[in-house]
């Protein structure tokens, strides 16, 4: 009962956050110089003043605003600007599955991979395995992605051509993407793992379990594992939504048609309608993340108390 | 109970993944099935024959010629990215062929009235659509209208339109009173306002390919997204459109001059990065590549696989003339006489420029015959490529202006946007006009905010460039006309325009000629604007590829290609 009452309380907050995230990233925009009709060429004026009548760009701001709130409150996010023919829709829903279904992999693969081997750096501090994973973390969140998706690109597409280079047409081109984006993400989980798994094994209740004479596999999952996931917990969350919505850069080395490329390509097209659709979109599937990674909570330490 | 809540907390975990991995499957069928029938068209030999979705067999020819085209609706499209794709799906009246000359497209023959206002087209016999409907003149007049429509706001209806009759009606709503009429199914009649010389060149103008009004009228703008129904009328018909990933185009069967074709399909990759259509080049994935990273050219050169060739379009400076020093001709002339043009152009942009000494480059055709260049100042270049005595000439100039060594002369702003090679050269410019004793600020502005700027007057001195839609000098030489849009420079003389204003009207070849050899003359004497270099497209290409050719407004024709065993 408290629980929906919780979930209730949070939707609510949730849709003010994104009403303001909505107000303010409009108002923003609108501020930066420059517009979705200037190229290069400049277009008649004729053609500019149709270009802005048909987008309603010609109306005052006050009234553009209104005119967004109220037809994004019917579902209806416009047309893009610049993909003339396209709806915001249309483009977030095409192309946020393909930005998903690799970050979705990638996010698995840096939980499968990162909570065992953190555990297991911790269970083996000072011992060579430790020190393996501290390099790997230290490597995988310094080196920028781009470096990462250049290398993966060189030696195992042009190099030793065992992988595609672009394309998305069978589960060969998802290896290269998965790395990069997973890379990141394992490392931090691996790191968080591994200091708050150290915390955990020196606590009071560990020493008295071991006291007890309980057997270590029982001691790791059901004392120390429970407590030592939370800081995991709480990171993943907006880690997921970050991942399942794409990156710029990894999508655009691996020629991926993502969401990735459009939240940086609607702002620098000026493409109002689609940076406001991505922004709202991003907002929220983070604040929806945020709310899953409360109720993980509630349900990995009931002592924690939902307000 | 604990084991329970560990298992629930993996649960949820996994679940929380695999929704949205499951989310991907079942949102966007069409993606996902397009990505699987092309799988195997998809192999590591780009040679292979394949069979794609439609079931025409052929040779694959897969390409880079650019990122995802932002439109690729005829009327709405301003952008080569665009056009490349336009123009292989598409065919206008007329056409260009591989030497830029004027060819018969859909309109097998045409003639001009002499005072030169009506236009007569003869479409050939038994012209069809992709999906095998009949195309008529009707479908050039709908599609002519459209152009014009409000509702449809086409950035160029003015530039391929405005001397039509009754344009400014159209534009205003009445579509009905624009002068294109078809008085049968194989005969289109276009009307003009006042006489245009370079017509024929609009004719064969992307924008004004014909579109089919039942598909159009029935998907509205989105009719150009999809390729169920982008029906068209050229040699190729898109088969799939995944945005970002790749356009496949298979051979239009129902295209008059299909038994010519000799390519299955060509498959355009929408690479964004330079460093990606490299890599995908080497590995053979691709065959043709348009965007080479620059940091590779010092290695490609010699290779043959490695082509330049020169486009219409000049990359130069605007000096703002409204604001001081540039109002003094003589100070505008000595900053161009002090830049060392074949350096520039040859070492520090790799050679994939040339030098600019003139500002109109190679590629325009002189209304009078043969290229323009050729026939400028007398078939000699305005700026002396002797960089030495022009630095001398412009130490002198300065002297005469009242800045001697730069005495007296504010620190100036060159205002650009960073992309290619523009840093390179506003740092050159600095190091240059220091020996003029100028001070110069470089002020990087991104892109969005760059056009704005420049365009308002709001710098002192900026980059530009143009690349001309067509092969007309004027398509050019009209930036600097008092009044233009494009006139970033604010550059305004009288003599100039009038030598425009009498190009735009006569209709007397030799005469228009004159007219606007004279007009680069004047803006040339005055230093209107700042020529560096004339661009180039550069691509690297397999030897295995043949009957392509690249065209000097940037588009590469691939409908006659064939791939050498």
């Amino acid at each position: 009962m408290d629980m929906c009452k919780y979930i209730a309380k949070r939707l609510l907050l949730a849709a003010v956050t994104i009403w303001a995230v909505a107000t303010i990233t409009f108002f923003l925009m609108n501020m930066v110089p420059g517009g979705p009709f200037l190229s290069e060429k400049a277009i008649s004026p004729k053609a500019q003043a149709a270009l802005e009548a048909k987008y309603g760009l010609d109306k005052p701001l006050m009234e553009q605003y209104r005119t967004y709130i109220v037809d994004a409150l019917h579902g209806d996010f416009g047309d893009s600007l610049k993909q003339r023919g396209r709806t915001v829709m249309a483009i977030i829903t095409s192309k946020f599955p393909v930005s998903a279904r690799i970050g979705g992999l990638a996010v698995l693969v840096s939980l499968l991979l990162g909570i065992p081997l953190g555990c297991v750096a911790a269970l083996n501090r000072g011992k060579w395995i430790d020190n393996v994973v501290s390099v790997f973390t230290t490597c995988g969140i310094a080196v920028p992605s781009f470096v990462i998706c250049t290398m993966l690109m060189y030696f195992l597409g042009v190099r030793l051509k065992w992988l595609p280079t672009f394309g998305l047409t069978n589960w060969k081109n998802y290896i290269m993407p998965v790395i990069s984006l997973a890379l990141y993400p394992t490392s931090y989980i691996m790191r968080l793992m591994r200091s708050s798994m150290l915390d955990v094994l020196g606590q009071d209740y560990m020493r008295t379990a071991r006291a007890k004479g309980l057997a270590q596999f029982m001691r790791i999952f059901k004392h120390a594992l429970r407590n030592a996931i939370l800081p995991v917990v709480t990171y993943v969350g907006p880690m997921m939504a970050y991942t399942l919505t794409g990156s710029f850069v990894v999508e655009k080395i691996f020629t991926i048609p993502g969401l990735g490329s459009e939240f940086v390509g609607s702002i620098t097209n000026r493409d109002y309608t689609v940076i406001m659709g991505t922004t709202i979109f991003l907002a929220t599937l983070l604040i929806l993340m945020n709310v899953l990674v409360d109720i993980v909570y509630k349900i990995v330490d009931p002592r924690i108390k939902l307000k | 109970m604990k084991k329970k809540l560990a298992l629930l907390l993996c649960a949820i975990m996994v679940t929380g993944m695999v929704s949205a991995c499951g989310s991907a499957g079942t949102d966007a069928p069409a993606t996902d099935n397009a990505a699987e029938t092309t799988a195997d068209a998809d192999g590591e030999d780009t040679a292979d024959v394949v069979t794609d979705e439609a079931g025409a067999e052929g040779k694959q020819l897969v390409v880079q010629v650019g990122p995802d085209p932002e439109t690729i609706d005829p009327a709405l499209n301003s952008a080569i990215d665009g056009a490349n794709m336009i123009i292989h799906s598409f065919e206008t009246l007329l056409i260009m062929d591989e030497n830029t000359e004027i060819q018969p497209g859909q309109a097998e023959s045409w003639e001009c009235s002499e005072d030169g206002l009506t236009w007569t087209f003869h479409l050939r016999e038994g012209l069809k659509w992709s999906d095998g409907t009949p195309l008529t003149a009707n479908d050039f007049v709908y599609s002519w209208k459209r152009v014009c429509d409000p509702e449809v706001a086409a950035p160029y209806a003015e530039t391929v339109l405005g001397m039509v009759k009754g344009f400014d009606e159209a534009t205003s709503g009445d579509l009905d009173a624009l002068g294109v009429s078809a008085p049968d199914d194989l005969t289109f009649v276009v009307e003009l306002s006042q006489s245009c010389p370079y017509f024929e060149s609009l004719a064969a103008f992307a924008t004004l390919s014909p579109v089919q009004q039942a598909t159009v009228e029935a998907n509205g703008d989105a009719w150009a997204t999809a390729a169920e129904t982008y029906v068209s009328n050229g040699s190729f018909y898109i088969t799939e459109w995944v945005p970002g990933s790749h356009i496949t185009m298979s051979k239009n069967p129902n295209y008059w001059n299909a038994d010519a074709i000799k390519l299955g399909s060509i498959k355009f990759v929408l690479m964004e990065d330079s460093n990606a259509a490299y890599s995908a080049y080497q590995t053979g994935e691709v065959m043709m590549i348009k965007d080479v990273p620059t940091e590779e050219i010092p290695s490609l050169e010699g290779n043959s696989e490695f082509h330049v060739e020169p486009i219409i379009g000049t990359y130069y400076v605007s000096l703002n003339d409204e604001k001081e020093p540039f109002t003094d001709v003589k100070v505008r002339k000595a900053l161009s006489l002090a830049i060392d043009r074949e350096y520039v152009a040859g070492t520090l942009m790799q050679g994939t420029y040339s030098p600019a000494y003139n500002f109109m480059g190679p590629g325009w055709v002189d209304p009078a015959g043969g290229y323009f260049m050729d026939n400028a100042n007398g078939g000699e270049a305005y700026i002396s490529s002797d960089y030495e005595a022009n630095l001398e000439e412009a130490k002198k100039l300065m002297e005469e202006a009242g800045y001697p060594n730069g005495e007296g002369l504010p620190t100036l702003t060159y205002s650009t946007n960073d992309m290619g090679y523009h840093k390179v050269v506003a740092e050159y410019l600095q190091q240059a006009w220091a020996e003029l004793g100028v001070n110069l600020n470089v002020e990087v502005v991104e892109w969005s905010s760059f056009t704005p700027l420049r365009r308002a007057g709001d710098y002192e001195i900026s980059r530009n460039g143009w690349v001309g839609d067509y092969s007309d000098p004027s398509n050019m030489l009209e930036l600097m006309y008092s009044t233009n849009g494009n006139n970033d420079g604010k550059y305004n003389n009288a003599e100039f325009d009038a030598a425009i204003e009498l190009s735009r009207s006569t209709m007397d070849t030799a005469e228009r000629s004159a007219a606007l050899h004279e007009a680069e003359d004047i803006m040339m004497e005055d230093a209107a604007c700042i020529p560096i270099a004339y661009y180039n497209d550069f691509w690297l290409q397999s030897d295995k590829i043949t009957g392509m050719w690249h065209s000097p407004y940037g588009y590469w024709y691939f409908m006659y290609a064939d791939i050498a065993e």
